[in-house]
Parts: structure tokens; sequence; C-alpha cells
């Protein structure tokens, strides 16, 4: 007992040794102290590993003993790894508790509800869930997000479904090796048009118009681009293009600068909010279930950082299934527009997510899967977004779309991890598409590019 | 007729201000539209003025001062990353201008001064300068994320890059411009280079070098607003970039006052530095 402790406490340590062997209480603690027990995973891992194939062999432990006192211990374990890949099976199963390598992490987002469960893990915790320290930072555009992305300033970013494979393919960068483990959201963007071209609806008439979409490499471009030439118009002479980020398309509207847009929501119904423009129509009439945005990663960070990948990616899938649910949705709109992350008003926001919105008409649509969340990144949808690549003359040559699909798109990971969470992933990584009435088969991908009447290959 | 002047105008600017600011409330009243929507749903799920028709309207000047009024006695909240106060904001952008202009001035001083005192070295280097000196210092910036491969760094080079030029050239021109007949006593004194270059040269381009330095924080103040808009994360610039994205005009109003007073501040630091070495012949 110490000087400062109660000494009318019966539970208070003793004053000296209790069993009369030790000079002290301290030495006594000392001498009956256990082994200091190691809390290295992988050692602790490795040894359950080697105990179990040991038991496997010897069957009884007076066996054990009689061989190893025959042979000595290191011939034992010579003999052992011989005939059993011990090893192996050390690194097999010290991949089951993982590591975490990296716990405090940077993630880049642009202010999107695309980027939704990227965001929204971070207020409701799924990043906390999974033992991970994520900030998320919102970036001013998509060339400043692979930017900073390439510099490592971030360790994972938000980013357009065709961007990862932009950059692996080296188009508009240098090549480095990118990855897309997870897709954000399906469906959730809309055209739509200056309150001036209400009359103008059918894209027939869209001749001279000027449209913006978020970035070359975004499926906002190739669904404008194969939408407008349905219609028959060349969408790089009839129509002029623009890239703009996306905060800036509702000014850019009101200023008269474009005459519409194909782009990511709030901005499509904050224009409608605004009285600057109408929804002309939302893009899952185009392609019911298309990939927008993504989760993406360099290969460098996977390599080096194999447990916060992981985690990463368990985090991003479960608040994915998380914000996919109809019932949570409010919730998470709450969740995400304040100033901090969309810095957005509430109610644009929850139109957006709900699917309940005013189309800038008149007229309120009720759409429920108006957006929807989905991680697993089909392969089938890489090797579509590398067609148009290739139609609009982003990449010439030959390329083995299969092979760029496999790599870029971590379909593998994104099932396990689905899976881990109870979610059921789909067997198949490639499936028929059906884009404005016209299916897509991902095994004759330069069949369908010689079907396009207008392509600049 | 002297006492009775500065009061006059300081009436007249009130009377301006006043003006501007009436005309304002009178045109940004109306927003509203003619057409009145039946439906209610619709008209809670649109702004105000979408509901009748019209476009959401340019903020009025209540709402304005409204809004400063709450950035300014609230400047310095963190409500996580992306949602700092208007203080913060300022701080960081002052400290990037600050740090490149400081760099800036380490290179461009002493440089100037050479090339002042040496005709070749201004031969030499003058197509360089004169070359870059025109490059507008935001079409560095695709240059500096890729080589630098760090957006806050970026944005110190490039104010850096549009700071130097105005210092360079307006050292080198004081330099080389010190009246002949002072050097000339200096070199009847038999003085060393160092000597003439310190108790001489300097003292006589002083004025004119902190003119050179009074444009660069001016230019840098411009374009550092420019470049956080285009790099984000923290920074005046970002916020008003930010706040457009929302929309939010009220903010915008808000920012571009700050930037206004906080240039000014800056301008008559050095105007007062330049007040102190000035000399009269």
């Amino acid at each position: 007992m110490g000087v400062f402790d109660d000494p009318f406490d019966p539970t208070a340590r003793p004053w000296s040794c209790p069993c009369g062997r030790h000079a002290s209480a301290a030495e006594h603690d000392a001498a009956l102290a256990c082994e200091p027990v190691t809390d290295d995973v992988d050692a602790l891992t490795a040894r359950t590993v080697e105990t179990a194939v040991a038991r496997a062999v010897f069957g009884t432990e007076t066996r054990r003993r009689a061989f190893l006192g025959l042979v000595g211990e290191a011939t034992a374990a010579a003999a052992l790894a011989a005939a059993f890949p011990l090893a192996a099976a050390r690194e097999a199963f010290a991949q089951a508790p993982r590591r975490i390598e990296k716990r405090d992490l940077k993630v880049g987002f642009i202010p999107i509800t695309c980027a939704t469960p990227i965001i929204m893990a971070h207020p409701m915790g799924f990043y906390a869930k999974h033992g991970l320290n994520v900030e998320v930072i919102r970036t001013a555009g998509w060339a400043v997000i692979r930017d900073r992305a390439i510099n490592r300033e971030y360790d994972a970013a938000h980013m357009l479904s065709p961007m990862p494979l932009a950059i692996a393919l080296g188009v508009g960068s240098a090549p480095i090796p990118w990855t897309m483990p997870a897709v954000e959201n399906i469906n959730g963007q809309a055209i739509t048009l200056a309150n001036k071209h209400r009359e103008r609806r059918d894209p027939k008439d869209w001749r001279g118009f000027r449209f913006a979409v978020p970035f070359d490499f975004s499926i906002h471009n190739y669904l404008l681009r194969y939408y407008v030439a349905e219609a028959g118009l060349d969408p790089d002479r009839d129509i002029q293009i623009r890239a703009v980020p996306p905060p800036e398309m509702v000014a850019n509207l009101r200023a008269d600068n474009i005459d519409g847009f194909l782009g990511p929501d709030p901005f499509n119904q904050r224009a409608v909010f605004d009285g600057v423009g109408f929804i002309h129509m939302l893009t899952r009439e185009l392609w019911d279930g298309h990939p927008c945005c993504a989760f993406a990663v360099s290969r460098e960070f996977i390599a080096q950082n194999p447990g916060t990948y992981h985690a990463l990616l368990r985090a991003i899938v479960e608040a994915t299934a998380y914000s996919s649910n109809p019932a949570n949705r409010r919730e998470v709109a709450a969740a995400i527009a304040p100033q901090n992350y969309l810095n957005q008003p509430l109610t644009v926001v929850e139109q957006v997510l709900t699917g309940t919105f005013a189309d800038g008409l008149g007229r309120v649509q009720r759409v429920p899967n108006r957006i929807d969340f989905d991680p697993f990144p089909w392969h089938s949808m890489a090797i579509w977004i590398l067609t148009q690549m290739k139609r609009w003359g982003q990449i010439r040559g030959d390329i083995d779309y299969a092979q760029v699909a496999e790599q870029v798109f971590l379909a593998t990971d994104t099932a396990e991890a689905m899976r881990e969470l109870g979610l059921s992933p789909p067997a198949e990584t490639r499936r028929t598409h059906v884009i404005m009435g016209r299916t897509f088969d991902p095994a004759d991908p330069e069949g369908y590019l010689a079907s396009f009447a207008i392509r600049r290959v | 007729m002297r006492a009775t002047r500065p009061v006059a105008s300081l009436a007249l600017a009130c009377l301006l201000l006043a003006l501007f600011v009436g005309a304002w409330q009178l045109s940004s009243s109306t927003g509203l539209g003619t057409a009145a929507v039946a439906d209610p749903e619709y008209a809670a799920l649109v702004g105000a003025a979408a509901a009748t028709g019209g476009q959401t309207p340019f903020p009025s000047p209540i709402e304005v001062a409204a809004r400063i009024w709450e950035h300014i006695t609230d400047p310095f909240y963190v409500r996580g990353t992306n949602d700092q106060g208007i203080g913060i904001q300022l701080a960081y952008s002052l400290a990037r201008v600050l740090a490149g202009f400081t760099l800036a001035a380490l290179l461009a001083i002493p440089l100037g001064f050479l090339i002042g005192m040496s005709p070749l070295l201004y031969g030499a280097l003058n197509p360089f300068i004169q070359v870059l000196r025109p490059i507008s210092p935001l079409a560095w910036m695709p240059l500096a994320l890729y080589t630098i491969r760090d957006s806050s760094v970026s944005s110190i080079f490039v104010i850096f890059i549009c700071s130097v030029w105005p210092m360079l050239l307006n050292t080198a021109f004081g330099v080389a411009t010190v009246r002949k007949e002072w050097l000339n006593v200096a070199r009847t004194l038999e003085c060393s280079a160092l000597r003439t270059a310190f108790r001489v040269i300097l003292p006589a381009a002083a004025p004119t070098i902190m003119t050179g330095m009074r444009i660069s924080i001016g230019i840098a103040w411009l374009v550092i607003v420019a470049a956080e808009m285009l790099v984000g994360g923290t920074g005046i610039g970002y916020f008003v970039w930010n706040q457009w994205n929302n929309l939010s005009l009220a903010d915008i109003v808000t920012a571009i006052l700050l930037i206004g007073v906080i240039g000014m501040v800056l301008d008559q630091i050095l105007a007062m530095a330049t007040r102190a070495v000035a000399y009269q012949e």
C-alpha cells in the first residue's frame, strides 16, 4: 500500500509481500508476473498454424515427443516442411486477421450525389467501424482530383468510372496502373436544358446547341454523344460539348453560356430549384443501370497497404449497400447536405436521393430508382466504356478489351467484400447491356463498334 | 479651404455608397415571376422564385449584410475538413502569399542587383525575362502540379512566379539608374564594391525596389484567389469557389469585400515602407 492509498480500504494493495518470500509487494508482483504476451498477430498466427499441422501429423502427444527426441527439433521442422508447405499455410492464415498498415487516410471527392457512399461513410461512421480514420476532402474538379491522386496526396479518390481506365491506359496522362474496386452509383444523371428550350425536346432539333459534361473521360460524355448520335447528329460537328466542373454547370446555364448539360446531381435538381432549367430526361432512360462514379485507388496503394485496402473496400461496399436502401435515403441526404460535404439545400439532395422531384416543367415526378448504388464493377461495363473511348477517338489502335477491363475493374475483390458483408454478388462479371434499345455484347466489342454510323474510327 | 475638403469628399463617398446600395436594393427586390403554380407539392420542392416561374434573384443588401455579420462574428470555427470559418481561409491565403512573396523577394532583389550593376548580365538574361514575364501565372499551374506533385506548394510556386518579375525588373532598373555622380563620388573616396553597393546603391535604389514589391504583393493577392479556385482545399479562393458551387452569392459578396479590404491593407503596409525609404534629392 502506498502512502496515498486509503488505509481503511480492505481491497487496497498490501504494503508488504503477501506471501512473505519477497522483500516488498513490488518484488512479489514482479516474481509472479506472467511472461509478457506477444501481441504480434503474425507470429501468433504462424505458431497456431504450425501446431495444427504438427497435431495432424503426429496424432498423439507421445508420438510427437518420441519423434522430436529421436531426430531433434530443427530436423523435425525441416522434415515436416518438406512434406507440407508450412510457409504457404502460415502465409495463407496470416491474411485472415488483417493488420491495418495505414489508419489515417485522405480520400478526395467531388461534391455530387454520385459520391454519396464515399461521403456518408464519414458522418455515418462506416470508415470508423472498419478501423479507419478517414478524412474526406472536397476537391475542385476532375483533373485536380486525378492529379492529386496520382501525386499521392490522396490515398483513394472518387473518380468517374472511365477515369481509372484512362489513367491505366495513359490517355490524358502518363500511364499508371490504376484500379477501380467499386462502382459508387448507377443511374442518377440527367440531361438538363435551359428553360428557353421547353419546346425543343427532340434531339434532332439540337443542332448548334452548346452542352456541358463534367469531363472528357466520363460516362456523361459518352452517353450524351450516344444520345445525339442516335438522333443523327454528329456530336463533334453538329453540337458543341465542353468539359465543365459540375458545380459550375448551373452558373453557366444561368449565364446562357450553355444550352444544357448532361451532368451529375444535385446540379440538375439545383437548376430546377433556382428556376434556371428543366430536367429533359434522366439517364436511366438511356441505359438503366449504367455505372457513373467510382471508388478508385492505385495499384501501388493496394500492394503497399493490403490490410488498409481490405478495410477501406469493405467500408465503401457497406456504405454503398446502406445508401442503396430506399428506407435510408432521407437520413443519408441529411448527413451529406451540410456545408462540410455537398453544401446544398437539403430539399435538393433529398429530391435526388428519394426520386420524388420537381422536373422544372411544373410536374412532380416519382422515380424511386432515379439514382441507385451498386458496388459491383461489371467487366462488361468497362468494355462498353472502352468501345466508346475508341469510338470517339480517345484511344487509337488495337486494345485487349477484356484484359484492360479485368486489370482495372477489380470485380473479384468487390465480390469477396460483398460476400463477407452478407450481400450476394453476381456469379458472372460480364453480361449484355441494353443502351437505347441496342444490345451490347461484351464478347464482340469490335463488331459493336462497327455497327455505329457516326464514329471516329 | 484645405480643412473642409476631406469632410466634403467623405460626405460625397457616403452619398455614393448610399446611392449604390439603394439602387441594388431596388433592383434585387424583383425576382418573382408572374405565373402562379397551382401545385403546392411542386412549389414546396423548388425555390420561392422558381415556384412562380422566375429565377432566384440576386440577394438584397440586407441579406448580404446579415451574411457578412455572421461571417465576421464567427470567423474561426472549424466544423470538419471542408467547413472552416472565413478567418481561417483568409489566414491560409495570406500564409501562401507571404511564403511565395518572401521567396520571390529573396531571389529577385539580389538577382536584380546583379542585373542592374552588370550590363553584360542584363543583356544575357533580358530575353528570358521578357518571354517569361507576360505569362499568366495560372498557366504555370498544371506544370507545377505535374512536377512539384503537391497542390499547396504549387500554389506557393504560382505566387512566387507572378511576384518575382516586378521586383526583379524594378530592382534592376533602380540599381541601373543610380546617378553616375554618386557612384563617381564613391569611387573617388575609394569605397570597396561591397561598400558602394550597400551604402550608395541600395539606399538610392530603395524607393524603386519598394515600388516593385508593392506591385508584386498586389499581383500576388490577385493571383492567390484564382489559384485557390483552381486547386481547392483551403483559402479564400476556395471559399469563393465553394460558395459558387452552392450558388450562394451573399457569401461571395462577403468574400469579395474581405479580399478587397485585405488587399488594401497589404498595399498600405508596403506604401508606408516605401515612404520610409524615400528621400529628397
